[in-house]
């Protein structure tokens, strides 16, 4: 333990301990911007600095360790002014329009400025602004960025995807996409991790709202959308709503509130994918990989499948064929449903709420597109989206009484609410493949080894005398090594999953912000309660399922399902 | 009524005389890879600052180049304003009155011709290819050796790690610590503050004080087979980290002992042989195979190495002198610095009492000749240079080192010819004075003088006026050779030779020993890259986090030599090495820009390579 006196308290800590972290473990508040636990603790604001006696400079507390005897004062004069100062620079460089900023209220930079009583500016304001194709699914305002580095250690550190740099020197040194290049140009992903790292409202998603508006304000247009799974773990935060009260079914509610004429759920498209991806995962292991490569990837996560392509495009082969729930939900609908409701699909409109940005991409890549009448799904919004269409239509959530979801493409089981979180699909799929196998179901939570936010779980399985050796890892950094590890030969699987957000699609780049939270394996763990007490948790118990196949697809892998269900993964267009 | 008074010093002159002398110290330490349109804005309006104002060009159009300069960089500007600055700044070259207008304009032109690419990127793209050295002393060294991390464990009293952590990057740690160029200081951010960090210093330091470090454990064998050809720092480098990875390395040398121009250009009062075979020593005992006394080319041929060896290593250095081409360099008394030398590496210490020398060179080997001179015994020791002291290639200290020993410096002076009695023994060398001119390729040109020859007496001369590479061998087996020396890709191989690579000296020519290192490393990562293999190289020694206690402005701590009229007569050791107060003291001036700066963005150590 090391003796510190922080502010006239005395202190005992670990080893190691930032001043930070020693004051945030006693209760005293220190502010911060650019610093992020775990990911960034460049001291580049130097609003963390603080006092520390002997020593004529101030220092910024988020990465310096403490030391025997540190006499620290986090708030003296010098600290005060230093501190007001950096901000009144920042802010200089801000582009500080607030009421029309996507991140208004929940912006890192404005509760520092409050809390710091600044109300004058005496710097002149002079903002740089970048040039950017705004029909990407990732925007970047420069205007707004503070160049607190975040977005490109998550990048590089966590992601390996190094698609932000630090460029130009001086005054002028700006966040830029590597080597000054279009965004479509480098290997992003579109995972969106460098926007829930914003501390501002420099990076966010392409806002889609008005196409769901106009369309639900359109009589012509049926307005069908679906829900993710993620999504329920999450939608609450952004409304500023409990948990307990931000359930499923008042989302559903509040999605009618808005003039939503089907709410849907995406789970019913997962246990679908269960179906699919699984046999083919039997077909696959029976045959060798039959047409495909072994192991075999899931296909569901477009910043994973991205990813895939465009680093590892040799692997593109064991990707499995099945389409993400998304787009089967979305080709269902408008052949199926449709059909069924005795409409013309193309007057449906079928948006999808996704706790992701990637799907926006996925969304219009025209090979995922097969029911013939125009996009499958025509509009993806975040997470987010769907909570400020909530806040602009000035509903009262809390007011709102829960309501279910419609039928029949609203019934979703347990093991398709996991796939929401890392692991998820691969339990999910074992679950029924144990079925599909052996005749009977195994135990639900059997398969539980696979769950976690751990890089790397992995497991090896006999099913009826069916070795399978499976692996699942979240977060793109993981996957790299995992992808290395297979070439090399270290490691040999059957079945991979993999999800491009660390924790998986509950900690997606959509889902509501909370600066300087990793919340990712809270809202996972709302889902394994969702599946826990769900009535049916096997994917093919889902009876509206049973009857899609009995009614319209015949069986999984049929032909039909191949057209409407599975693509071809090497002709994607990136 | 007075017409005349004193100049008295202003507080303000002063003070702005030493800002300007905060601002050379602050120029001298600038990071390298600034953004070049950045810089030369900035230093055209220092330039604005000194303009009196009267005249137009100056006045007003370095203002307009700046002006244009900021509309580049903040991606307003067109090719048009290119052009308008490149026809701005040659109208005010030609047309300004004095050299503040037009020798600003010209370095905005010379900022032009070698920035294009980065001002067209501004104007096209909206970029800066501009991209910082994080840390300048590791971005300077060659070898890329972790210098904030082994200041900071010499600070904590590690000095083992502290080998260790140089050893990761360079197997030479004792050598360096008494003769590394240190590059790694000329742009030391402590500069800003005061005076660079003496990292040669402290690395001797930590060598003194670490006691025997064993070397790392090697990797598991590959089955794969190297042979080195050269026992030089650049071979020996190579072999090391080669067999560090797993490999198996054979070095072939000429001489009776490795160690190459170390042993036998570098004389021991510089670096002793127990430095230099405490490194060899560790280096050695991971297992390398030597085979001493053989010379490739007349007993085994290249061809014959690449089809015993998976793969040919090639670092011969650059062994032979070059001659002056004058009459009388036959004559006896006549010899090369390089063989002077190479017969004190071997031990053989010739008789030099009650003779006159006349060394001829002015770099670092003419200086090892001058001062080999002198503890050989002799009369007097000259040094004739045809340019200026200032110009001397050699490091100023052993051009001082060298002056307090008792050896003359003769400036301007251009050989001419060697005179002779009738035994072909030397009696003089005759030179022709020069002066100063004008400068070519940036560097000052004497030419001979309006004065008559002069007669140097003497009874030898000792040419130091550099050296070649003996690549007759290779270029017969195909090797392409420029000016006697070896071509490579950066990666040192060699075309059309897969397997073969080559570095060090055979290959840059005559430079320094951490040169070297760094060919040697570059070579064993992509020799283990041809094997098809990615074997890492790392230290495993955790650094002290960075002191938080910043030092104000304290003097540089330098390193002393024994008394010259001490040293003069031995070989042992000349320079002293710092006290551990000192060591101390320099190791808190480091400002840890592995820590601080940008060092924390861009990480603060490759931990592994």
């Amino acid at each position: 333990m090391v003796n510190i006196r922080i502010d006239g308290r005395d202190i005992a800590v670990n080893e190691g301990t930032t001043i930070l972290e020693a004051a945030k473990q006693n209760g005293i508040i220190i502010p911060s911007l650019c610093y992020l636990k775990g990911v960034n603790d460049i001291g580049a604001c130097r609003v963390c600095v603080v006092e520390i006696e002997g020593n004529e400079k101030l220092l910024a507390s988020c990465n310096t360790v403490v030391e025997e005897g540190m006499v620290i004062r986090t708030n003296s004069e010098r600290v005060r002014s230093a501190r007001r100062i950096n901000t009144q620079l920042m802010l200089s460089k801000h582009d500080c329009n607030c009421p029309t900023c996507v991140r208004s209220e929940n912006c890192s930079l404005q509760t520092l400025a409050s809390d710091l009583n600044i109300l004058e500016q005496p710097y002149e304001v002079k903002l740089k602004r970048n040039r950017w194709d705004k029909t990407l699914p990732l925007i970047s305002d420069t205007s707004k960025c503070i160049k607190c580095m975040r977005c490109v250690k998550v990048c590089e550190d966590i992601q390996t995807m190094n698609v932000w740099e630090l460029g130009g020197t001086g005054t002028r040194t700006e966040v830029r996409v590597r080597g000054g290049a279009a965004l479509d140009n480098v290997n992003c992903t579109y995972c969106g991790q460098c926007v829930t790292r914003c501390p501002v409202g420099s990076l966010r998603e392409r806002d889609d709202t008005e196409l769901l508006f106009e369309a639900i304000a359109d009589p012509d247009k049926i307005v069908v959308v679906q829900v993710a799974p993620a999504v329920r773990a999450a939608w609450g935060d952004g409304l500023g709503l409990a948990p307990e009260k931000a359930t499923v079914k008042r989302m559903a509610a509040a999605l009618r509130a808005l003039g939503v004429d089907y709410v849907f759920d995406t789970n019913f498209a997962a246990d679908l994918t269960i179906m699919e991806e699984g046999s083919e995962l039997i077909e696959r292991l029976k045959d060798n990989g039959g047409k495909g490569k072994m192991p075999m990837f899931t296909s569901c996560c477009p910043g994973w499948v991205r990813f895939l392509k465009l680093e590892y495009p040799e692997l593109v082969e064991n990707l499995s064929t099945a389409k993400s729930p998304q787009q089967m939900f979305g080709a269902v609908t408008k052949t199926y449903f449709a059909e069924k409701i005795g409409a013309d699909p193309k007057n449906i409109f079928c948006a999808s709420i996704m706790p992701c940005i990637a799907k926006k991409y996925e969304c219009a890549v025209p090979e995922v597109n097969s029911s013939g009448a125009g996009p499958d799904v025509d509009a993806v919004l975040t997470t987010r989206e769907v909570d400020r269409m909530i806040k602009a239509s000035h509903i009262n959530v809390k007011a709102l009484e829960e309501q279910e979801f419609d039928s029949p493409l609203g019934t979703g089981t347990g093991a398709a609410v996991i796939f929401g979180a890392t692991g998820g699909v691969m339990e999910a799929a074992l679950r029924s493949v144990y079925y599909l196998v052996t005749g009977k179901n195994p135990d639900a939570d059997v398969f539980g080894f696979i769950r976690g936010c751990d890089g790397r779980r992995e497991g090896r399985l006999d099913i009826n005398g069916m070795d399978i050796s499976v692996a699942a890892a979240s977060g793109l950094g993981n996957a790299r090594k995992l992808i290395e590890d297979i070439k090399s030969g270290r490691v040999h699987y059957d079945f991979v999953e993999i999800m491009a957000c660390p924790g998986g699609c509950s900690g997606g780049g959509g889902q509501p912000i909370c600066d300087g939270c990793e919340l990712a394996g809270e809202r996972g763990s709302r889902l394994y309660d969702l599946d826990k007490s769900a009535k049916i948790r096997f994917s093919h118990e889902n009876p509206d399922i049973q009857k899609l196949y009995s009614e319209y697809l015949e069986k999984p892998l049929s032909h039909k399902a191949h057209l409407l269900l599975h693509t071809e993964q090497k002709s994607w267009s990136l | 009524m007075s017409r005349l008074k004193f100049q008295t010093a202003e507080l303000a002159w002063k003070t702005m005389d030493e800002i300007c002398g905060d601002i050379m110290r602050r120029i001298t330490a600038s990071p390298r890879g600034n953004c070049p349109a950045e810089v030369t804005a900035a230093f055209l309006r220092l330039c604005v600052a000194q303009s009196c104002g009267k005249c137009v060009p100056c006045r007003i159009g370095l203002s307009e180049l700046a002006n244009i300069l900021d509309a580049i960089l903040e991606g307003r500007a067109t090719l048009e304003d290119l052009a308008l600055f490149e026809e701005t700044a040659h109208a005010i070259k030609d047309s300004a009155d004095c050299a503040i207008g037009f020798e600003a304009a010209r370095l905005a032109l010379d900022g032009l011709a070698a920035f294009r690419d980065d001002y067209l990127s501004h104007i096209e793209k909206g970029c800066c290819a501009a991209n910082f050295d994080s840390i300048p002393c590791v971005a300077l060294c060659p070898a890329h050796v972790d210098v904030p991390g082994y200041i900071a464990l010499i600070g904590a009293g590690r000095y083992a790690d502290a080998v260790r952590l140089i050893r990761k990057d360079n197997p030479f740690p004792s050598v360096c610590g008494l003769i590394c160029e240190h590059p790694c200081e000329s742009h030391c951010r402590r500069g800003i503050v005061d005076d660079a960090i003496n990292i040669r210093g402290l690395k001797r330091f930590a060598i003194d004080n670490a006691g025997s470090v064993p070397a790392p454990k090697c990797a598991d064998a590959t089955g794969k087979t190297v042979a080195v050809v050269g026992g030089g720092p650049a071979g020996l480098t190579a072999a090391y980290f080669l067999r560090l990875m797993g490999h198996e390395v054979t070095v072939y040398e000429k001489m009776t002992k490795l160690g190459g121009m170390l042993r036998y250009g570098i004389p021991p009062y510089r670096l002793p042989n127990e430095y230099l075979d405490a490194d060899i020593d560790v280096i050695l005992s991971t297992g390398v195979k030597v085979k001493t006394g053989v010379n490739i080319g007349t007993d085994i041929s290249f061809e014959e190495l690449r089809r015993q060896y998976d793969s040919v290593y090639i670092s011969i250095g650059a062994h032979e002198h070059k001659r002056l081409g004058i009459d009388g360099e036959e004559g006896r008394g006549v010899m090369s610095a390089v063989e002077l030398l190479r017969g004190i590496g071997d031990g053989h210490k010739p008789d030099f009492r009650g003779k006159s020398v006349v060394v001829i060179g002015g770099g670092n080997v003419a200086m090892d000749a001058t001062r080999t001179s002198m503890r050989l015994g002799a009369k007097k020791v000259t040094c004739v240079y045809r340019r200026r002291q200032i110009d001397m290639t050699a490091l100023p200290d052993e051009i001082e080192g060298a002056i307090a020993e008792g050896c003359e410096i003769m400036q301007l002076m251009a050989p001419v010819r060697i005179e002779r009695d009738e035994e072909e023994n030397v009696t003089a060398l005759i030179v022709q004075p020069q002066v100063i001119g004008e400068h070519e390729r940036g560097r000052a040109t004497p030419r001979n003088a309006d004065k008559p020859e002069a007669r140097i007496p003497c009874d030898m001369v000792i040419m130091a006026i550099g050296q070649e590479v003996d690549s007759a061998h290779f270029a017969a087996e195909g090797i392409p050779v420029k000016w006697e020396m070896l071509e490579t890709d950066n990666m040192a191989r060699i075309p059309e030779k897969p397997g073969a690579f080559a570095g060090g000296d055979c290959v840059f020519g005559p430079a320094t020993v951490i040169r070297a290192i760094e060919a040697g490393k570059v070579a064993a990562a992509n020799i283990d890259s041809y094997f098809g293999m990615n074997t890492e190289i790392t230290a495993d020694v955790e650094i002290p986090p960075a002191s938080y206690f910043f030092k104000p402005a304290c003097g540089r701590a330098n390193m002393r030599e024994r008394a010259a009229d001490e040293r003069k007569n031995d070989f042992k050791l000349m320079e002293l090495g710092l006290s551990e107060e000192e060591a101390k003291q320099e190791c808190s001036r480091c400002l840890r820009c592995d820590h601080y700066g940008c060092g924390s963005i861009k990480g603060g150590r490759q931990v592994k390579w």
